[in-house]
């Protein structure tokens, strides 16, 4: 039967009309299986891709990793706002410590090499790719409050017209079973702040379209990622492009990385994480 | 200056005492300071870093946002007329009053296993601010789920114009008061840091002075 003429009125013809959309389209969405994905970047190893998916402005996506797997964040358009959290996802109340993240390597600014650290003194993730240099460990996502306040009554609602990234985190760490209580301070990826001298933070913006950065899951991991302005993003409209998301498997980092011994901090961080998988017989 | 004389060390905003107590080196303390109270945290020994998390004290999943604190302020310091929002942008305390001149909220809390990146796994058993919190939350009905990025009060991190971040000597000295008024009825969750690897408390973990007042 032909979409155009399916009625509704009956349990046939409701199931046609719900059928008839197989193979529609959106921006915004997931490609299953993740290995048929076409168009894929450089350097995307198609056989081993796990998770693909874009995630438009206002949105959010979640997703359970394999430890090793790397995570490929794409910033299309270049006015994304990638904030993400972090979980083991054997045991979430071990979870992203923002304030580890920047106190332990001695380095607030987010690039390179940069473990992303648990509360528990192990790393969750390293950034092992960055072509932008425009992140922030420190302000966190936005709130419902201010972005009502910025963009106007209705704002800060997820499925408003200006969703707060909180509102956002808040269904996403419910698909894991997780609760308000369990969304600790976040970091961002593709929006840049600086520390003045005298503690100001400036906001300075992307990198431009098509900048990339890739994670290595450290452990099996809940990843929580919701595409929202940056809550210092002064632009009177509310304003984030479409992120792409490419996942594929693969080894967590190994000792003879030069990202293991890069400092003694990160050193004892993977060798903590390798203790701790090692006595619970991950890979 | 006897120990007794040392206690008395603060400068205290008008009002009826509602609460005077000397934290002990290394250790944690609570309360709850109601709407409209003064909480005035007093340095007795100078360079003591005191870690503190705040909730709402009837709805303990609205807490303490570091990030929101210092997004909605443009600055990272903490000090007078700074509001101490939660994750939802609700104020809980305002600084009203700071003779130190900026606080840190970027560097945590110190915990066992942190320590073991920081300095070696020689200090994995060594006293940590996360045990103060865990031990005195617990009290509270709070649990590890519901720690978060914390402020510490007299602890001076700066960052430098590369990133570079970290604990560096403090700016107060014996008797430095700040003081700060409950927006709502708030837990303050407090754990005299411990740390004896870093600067924070000058290598020597002292005593400090928690005064409620009721102006």
């Amino acid at each position: 039967m032909n979409s155009t003429t399916t009625t509704t009125a009956t349990t046939h013809g409701a199931r046609d009309h719900a059928r008839a959309q197989a193979g529609a389209t959106a921006e915004a969405m997931p490609v299953l299986p993740a290995r048929a994905a076409s168009g894929l970047p450089d350097g995307v190893p198609q056989e081993r891709l796990t998770w693909v998916e874009t995630v438009a402005g206002g949105g959010y996506a979640s997703r359970v990793l394999a430890r090793g797997t790397t995570l490929r964040l794409t910033d299309l358009h270049g006015d994304a706002c990638a904030h993400v959290l972090l979980y083991n996802a054997d045991q979430p109340w071990e979870r992203l410590n923002v304030a580890d993240t920047v106190k332990v390597p001695w380095q607030a600014y987010l690039g390179a090499g940069h473990p992303l650290l648990s509360d528990q003194g192990r790393v969750l993730a390293s950034v092992v790719t960055d072509t932008s240099g425009h992140h922030d460990a420190l302000c966190g996502t936005s709130s419902r409050d201010a972005n009502a306040r910025r963009y106007g009554a209705d704002g800060g609602l997820a499925h408003g017209p200006a969703p707060a990234g909180r509102e956002l985190f808040v269904l996403a760490a419910a698909k894991h079973g997780l609760a308000p209580r369990d969304i600790p301070p976040s970091l961002s990826f593709f929006q840049g702040v600086k520390v003045e001298p005298d503690g100001a933070l400036r906001f300075d913006g992307s990198a431009g379209a098509g900048a990339h950065v890739e994670l290595r899951a450290e452990l099996p991991l809940v990843v929580l990622i919701a595409n929202v302005p940056h809550p210092l993003d002064g632009r009177e409209d509310y304003t984030c492009s479409t992120l792409a998301l490419h996942a594929w498997s693969g080894r967590p980092t190994q000792a003879d990385d030069p990202l293991w011994s890069a400092t003694p901090e990160s050193e004892r961080a993977f060798l903590n994480t390798a203790d701790y998988a090692d006595a619970r017989g991950l890979a | 200056m006897n120990a007794a004389e040392q206690q008395q060390l603060g400068t205290l905003p008008d009002g009826a005492i509602v609460r005077d107590e000397v934290v002990a080196a290394r250790a944690p303390w609570s309360a709850v300071v109601e709407a409209g109270q003064l909480l005035s945290i007093v340095d007795l020994g100078g360079n003591q870093a005191v870690d503190c998390i705040l909730y709402d004290a009837h709805d303990h999943e609205q807490r303490y946002s570091a990030p929101e604190t210092i997004a909605q302020q443009g600055s990272i310091f903490l000090t007078t007329g700074s509001v101490l929002r939660t994750f939802e942008g609700v104020p809980l305390m305002t600084v009203l009053a700071d003779e130190c001149g900026r606080h840190d909220t970027l560097g945590g809390a110190c915990s066992k296993e942190s320590n073991t990146l920081r300095y070696g796994h020689h200090t994995k058993h060594q006293h940590a601010c996360v045990e103060n919190f865990l031990r005195e939350g617990a009290r509270w009905g709070l649990g590890k789920r519901d720690l978060v990025s914390n402020i510490n009060w007299y602890m001076n991190v700066p960052v430098e114009p590369d990133g570079t971040l970290g604990i560096v000597d403090g700016l107060s000295s014996p008797g430095l008061t700040v003081t700060l008024r409950a927006e709502r009825d708030t837990l303050v969750l407090v754990s005299n840091c411990p740390q004896v690897n870093n600067p924070c408390n000058g290598f020597d973990p002292t005593p400090v002075r928690m005064v409620v007042t009721q102006p």
